[in-house]
């Protein structure tokens, strides 16, 4: 094998205040990082200095955290920023992803139904992470699909996003779903 | 009045008001290591902390973060430091049809031996 590093991406999605940043935190190496995205026509923009004064005032911030896979590949975990307005920032993140986790808390769960949109529609291998607070009731996987109308072959991973074990179980379902449709 | 500058518009400053990279394959993952002739090279702020960031290889987001600017300038800045060979990009898994399966359970193994 060539020693030329390799860089893979997954990306982290959910509601608001799901624990996106947590789920990163477990696995990454390093404190997640936080940066931030200029919105709007930053990305699609005019090459030219005279459109710059048109541009939008919003910067938006995302989480990333790395982890150093066998000495020459490095993976990275993005997370998506919460809100679901600006899903439109998430062309420019999510391209070139191996895949998408989802978290979702069990007491809003409709919160998850802008990310499941986004990847479904985008054709992005998805794996869900059912992230259970304390005080949620518990729910059947089964009625949790129902809910949130993932396909069958959707893993539905239950998941603690403080808990390493936990984390990597989620992580490696997307990986097996990949690795399946390669 | 609102006399202050737009936040967007100051990060701006530093790739000349540009706020389209040369190259698109830089994606927020990409991994850059800077040539070993760019560590003497004379490079303004901004350039030199992305060439000394850049020693090991490190992510275009990290790049980001490193120099305080938002990803879409840091992808302006390495952009121009690629165009000009002070630094190398790396590939990423998914850029190529290179993406073996063989490449994918490497992946799978080296994140269940974590």
């Amino acid at each position: 094998m060539p020693s030329d590093p390799v860089s893979a991406k997954i990306v982290v999605s959910g509601g608001f205040g799901v624990g996106k940043t947590t789920f990163v935190g477990a696995l990454s190496e390093i404190t997640p990082l936080t940066t931030e995205a200029a919105l709007t026509e930053v990305s699609r923009g005019v090459d030219d200095t005279s459109a710059v004064a048109a541009k939008s005032t919003t910067t938006v911030a995302f989480d990333f955290g790395r982890v150093t896979l066998d000495g020459n590949i490095v993976l990275y975990l993005f997370g998506t920023p919460g809100q679901e307005r600006f899903t439109f920032l998430w062309d420019d993140l999510v391209d070139g992803t191996l895949g998408a986790v989802v978290l979702v808390d069990t007491r809003r769960i409709g919160d998850a139904y802008p990310a499941l949109d986004y990847f479904e529609s985008a054709g992005i291998p998805l794996a869900v992470g059912l992230n259970e607070f304390p005080d949620g009731e518990r729910y059947a996987l089964e009625e949790v699909r129902e809910a949130l109308g993932v396909a069958a072959g959707v893993p539905l991973v239950p998941c603690d996003a403080r808990d390493r074990t936990a984390v990597k179980r989620v992580v490696l379902a997307l990986l097996d779903l990949v690795i399946d449709g390669a | 009045m609102n006399d202050d500058p737009d936040p967007i518009l100051r990060p701006f400053i530093v790739t000349g008001g540009r706020t389209h990279p040369v190259d698109q394959r830089l994606r927020v993952e990409t991994l850059v290591s800077a040539a070993p002739a760019a560590l003497a090279a004379p490079l303004g702020f901004e350039r030199r902390r992305i060439v000394e960031l850049c020693r090991l290889p490190v992510s275009v987001a990290e790049i980001a973060r490193g120099v305080g600017v938002p990803v879409g300038v840091a992808r302006v800045l390495v952009a121009d430091l690629l165009a000009e060979r002070l630094v190398t990009i790396h590939a990423s898994v998914t850029d190529t049809p290179n993406v073996t399966r063989e490449l994918l359970e490497r992946i799978r193994d080296g994140v269940r031996a974590l």
